[in-house]
């Protein structure tokens, strides 16, 4: 097999060095090496989008991207995402639209969230159930997590 | 109350709710609450939206070991052999275990509050050592420094197998030459009858009888009479099973696990391990979705075991495809079912013959079949017979009211056939055959006050059955539904804190809101804020026995007992403001959370907030105490309106517009009331339209992935408007009936018959998939 090696990145805009087998996927090394466990592991083969984060602007399933993949780059987690006065606007959406039931996936979720707004500041619902189509929720139905979403971006604007 | 013809309804926007949430009003009857009825913040919400939650698989010890569980890769087969000593002789092995290493079991029934399991059977489901019966079953299970190094041992464990061929259909198992699951299972015939005397896979007949089924249906002007059948499906919770254990060098045995129930798991840990409950202490982590399937122990004996031989805590975490090869799922089953109605469109008579796959041990939802099969209507005259029948497929689970969706699809398809074959509207059907309190089930079961009637009167009123479905290929379907919801034991215990606050623990794992409803119900009665009170669920060491959150009784019974301490801390407040004001307990009087000097000239009053900081220097802190065992649960209806456009070049339905309509007595919190409403009404769907295990003639199971078990993504999924109709339980001070259950069994059979609308295609097989469905219009134009 062979050897770990020394990643160097950034995650939620700290440079982060981590050692990484090359069998490692960037899910496990979040959860178990950097104790980030905010991310979530649903199915461990891109299916569910209960692990999304960030990479360099774009939302990926972390389970699919290998840990030694991330060297030079950018990743953003659900632990980043709010300031430290409060909470990020979509967080507040997903809260006050009660987007939410038993929470696993909620943060990827938040995170697709985010990257689609980053991208369409004004989605349309037909945009919104598009975009999110990668997360699977069994609880919610969808109906008030697309709310949420429909807020956080009128949130974001104003 | 007034009679039917004299009431008055209405639909309006419940307050505080987007648009598509409404709620039906009787005029004159709006009860007025200040926290109940309203949408706090859920008190967990932040801790979910920033990833800090810990869910089961989030837990870390100092010097805990990675597990990897082997499974069989046959569907049915005699162990011959088990050798594990190449496993053991890995470098980074702490541990291999098999069912050897377990105390050795024997028949005996237990309760796990959604289901019975015999006891043996458990333990060989946890890890075989005489058969396994499906693929993915438990055989052995390695504990190591990482679990690469953990799998790649698990990989040298040597099994001999003797293949057997599989049996997956019902009504061949049941048969005189189906290869028998259990040699050990005789037919147990309920509620009278002597049992069987041969082995069999046929594990359980239950017999019902109403009236005269003879006399019934020779009174009928139509009778149908329809055969269906449905697939195994499974929950579908995002968050996979995990279990941690420490087996501690005191012989106290500690799980952190994700569960419906903690103290359901410290009894079944164990029994499997032959310890006391009391050495057995259970750390509930946020679960991840459940829906009737986080119940029964998988890992949990198999983790304290490995723990046992390496002495160091041990975690286990299933993936995707074991979740779907070796838990859940709910029964796939054949029924058939017989109507009878007369003229005016009366039912006279009703007959059903379920056959529910127990999946490898028996204990299938089937009796719940059996007593919800026609529970909508008043069925004058009745006979229901059900098995529970063993196939090579996993152990069937609880999966939101078990049983309950797979009958509605039966006779809810047969009513809609029937008011087309009357010309009869299908919502007036509804209201004359409609069950009210006093009426009998055909299961003998008479019922309390319930709002089956009125949920017909919000379907009649909604604007989603006032308004037109026009286009080609376009078809409207209704189906109602029912689930008995459930009581039981639960215990709440709420301290006082100095600050005006409430500090809340229970037992009942918190899925989807609990935190929160349960927490309402004790501000209500104290007359303080939702956010005054802190909930926390705690351990099976720091409260009393509750039992699972499942069968919708969380709210209702956890909400109980959380009222119950709260009218424990008014009796003790109210001691405190009579030594405040030196007068008896008896002349202080509480209410909106002020306590009140009953016959003073000149009336003293204190806040709650006020007194609550004079606790310490009146007798120091006061708790108080809930403690039920509730079971004044009354049942809840739902009624489901489904448009759908079918492509005729394709065969896919796409749901266009969609409302569910539920009596849920009253809303506690009513954004996870609807909530539950989308949420049980989107698996529905996809129980309806796609979702199905599809099993080789080998017994393997072909789909075990999210991308082949396709459950509905936003993108399949319309808004989904809900009604909640609030007929208040009178077993319960707030009305509370329960919420979660109803919500899934509608939607099969009101998007048949929405498919039947809009193509003349009467579908009675799930998942009414593409392929099924194209056939159909094949045949139909042929």
């Amino acid at each position: 097999m062979a050897t770990t090696r020394i990643i160097s990145t950034s995650i939620n805009g700290n440079p982060v060095e981590f050692l990484a087998a090359p069998r490692q996927t960037l899910l496990e090394v979040l959860r178990e090496n950097l104790d980030l466990i905010g991310t979530k592991e649903g199915c461990s083969n891109g299916n569910c989008g209960a692990c999304t984060v960030i990479l360099d602007g774009r939302p990926v399933d972390s389970c699919l991207v290998l840990a030694v993949e991330v060297e030079g780059s950018e990743v953003e987690t659900i632990e980043g995402l709010a300031p430290t006065d409060g909470l990020h606007v979509i967080q507040d959406a997903f809260l006050g639209q009660a987007a939410l039931q038993c929470g696993v996936c909620t943060p990827g979720f938040i995170m697709s969230t985010k990257a689609l707004l980053a991208e369409n500041s004004s989605p349309s619902e037909e945009e919104i159930r598009f975009h999110l189509a990668g997360n699977l929720c069994r609880c919610t139905g969808y109906d008030k997590i697309v709310r949420a979403v429909e807020q956080a971006a009128s949130l974001e604007k104003s | 109350m007034a009679s039917v013809e004299e009431r008055q309804f209405h639909i309006e926007p419940f307050p505080g709710g987007t648009p598509g949430n409404l709620r039906l009003v009787e005029e004159g009857r709006l009860p007025e609450y200040d926290v109940v009825g309203t949408r706090p913040i859920r008190h967990d919400g932040t801790d979910k939206v920033t990833g800090r939650a810990r869910y089961g698989a989030d837990i870390k010890l100092s010097g805990l070991l990675q597990g990897y569980v082997l499974r069989s890769p046959h569907a049915h087969a005699r162990i011959v052999s088990i050798d594990t000593s190449k496993a053991a002789e890995v470098p980074g092995v702490h541990a291999v275990c098999t069912n050897a290493d377990m105390p050795s079991a024997s028949h005996r029934a237990g309760d796990l509050g959604e289901g019975m399991v015999d006891w043996y059977h458990l333990n060989q489901n946890v890890l075989a050592s005489d058969k396994v019966l499906y693929t993915g079953h438990a055989v052995a299970a390695v504990a190591a420094d990482s679990v690469h190094i953990a799998e790649e041992a698990a990989m040298l464990i040597e099994v001999e197998y003797e293949v057997l061929p599989p049996v997956l259909d019902v009504r061949e198992a049941r048969t005189a030459e189906a290869p028998v699951l259990n040699d050990d299972v005789r037919t147990d015939r309920q509620p009278v009858g002597e049992p069987g005397d041969t082995p069999t896979n046929v594990a359980k007949h239950f017999h019902y009888e109403k009236g005269d089924i003879e006399a019934g249906l020779a009174a009928a002007e139509l009778v149908i009479e329809r055969e269906f059948t449905t697939e195994t499906v499974h929950q579908g919770y995002i968050e996979p099973h995990t279990a941690t254990a420490l087996w501690s060098e005191d012989g106290k045995i500690t799980v952190w696990t994700s569960t419906q129930g903690s103290f359901m798991i410290r009894m079944q840990v164990a029994e499997l391990l032959a310890v006391p409950i009391s050495k057995v202490k259970v750390v509930p982590m946020e679960i991840g979705g459940g829906f009737g399937g986080k119940i029964a122990v998988y890992l949990q004996p198999v983790a304290a075991v490995l723990s046992r031989l390496s002495g160091r805590p041990v975690k286990l975490n299933m993936d995707r495809s074991n979740v779907f090869d070796a838990t859940g799922p709910t029964p796939g089953s054949y029924m058939k079912v017989k109507l009878g109605v007369d003229a005016e469109g009366m039912i006279t008579a009703g007959e059903a013959e379920l056959l529910f796959e127990a999946g490898a041990f028996p204990g299938s939802p089937i009796n719940p079949g059996c007593m919800c099969v026609f529970a909508c209507y008043n069925v004058p005259n009745g006979r229901i017979d059900g098995y529970d029948i063993c196939v090579n497929k996993p152990r069937s689970n609880a999966y939101r009211a078990p049983g309950s969706t797979h009958v509605a699809l039966a006779t809810e398809t047969i009513v809609d056939e029937i008011c087309e074959t009357l010309g009869i509207c299908p919502v007036e059907f509804r209201m004359k055959n409609a069950v009210h309190e006093g009426d009998e089930r055909v299961d003998g079961v008479t019922y309390p006050p319930i709002g089956m009637w009125e949920t017909m009167k919000a379907v009649e009123l909604s604007d989603h059955w006032q308004s037109p479905l026009e286009g080609p290929h376009r078809g409207r379907g209704i189906a109602s539904g029912f689930w008995f919801n459930f009581g039981g034991n639960s215990v709440v215990a709420a301290t006082v804190n100095e600050d005006g606050t409430v500090s809340l623990i229970e037992g009942s794992t918190d899925i989807g809101g609990t935190r929160a409803s349960v927490s309402m119900q004790l501000a209500e009665i104290l007359g303080i804020a939702a956010e005054d009170v802190t909930p926390t669920v705690v351990d099976t060491d720091s409260i009393g026995y509750t039992d699972v959150t499942g069968g919708s009784r969380t709210t209702h019974a956890t909400g109980l007992a959380a009222i119950k301490a709260a009218e424990d801390i008014q009796a003790q407040l109210c001691q405190r403001a009579a030594i405040l004001w030196d007068v008896e307990a008896e002349g202080v009087e509480y209410s909106d959370g002020q306590l009140t000097e009953v016959n003073g000239s000149e009336p003293r009053t204190i806040s709650f907030t006020e007194i609550s900081g004079k606790l310490n220097q009146t007798g120091g802190p006061v708790v108080g105490r809930g403690s039920v065992n509730a079971d004044k649960h009354g049942g809840a209806f739902g009624t489901h309106i489904a448009d759908v456009e079918v492509d005729p070049d394709t065969g896919k339905v796409q749901v266009l517009r969609y409302t569910a309509i539920q009596d849920v007595g009253t809303a506690i919190h009513p954004s996870y009331v609807e909530g539950q409403m989308q949420g049980g009404a989107a698996q529905g769907i996809g129980w309806a339209l796609n979702e199905g295990y599809h099993y080789g003639e080998d017994g393997r199971l072909h789909n075990a992935s999210f991308l082949d078990y396709r459950i509905p993504t936003c993108y399949d999924l319309p808004d989904i408007e809900t009604i909640i109709v609030e007929v208040p339980n009178p077993g319960h001070p707030f009305g509370v009936r329960g919420v979660g259950e109803v919500p899934i069994v509608p939607p099969p059979a009101a998007i048949a018959n929405a498919i039947y609308h809009a193509t003349g295609v009467r579908l009675r097989s799930l998942p009414m998939s593409p392929p099924k469905l194209m056939h159909e219009l094949l045949s139909r134009d042929a």
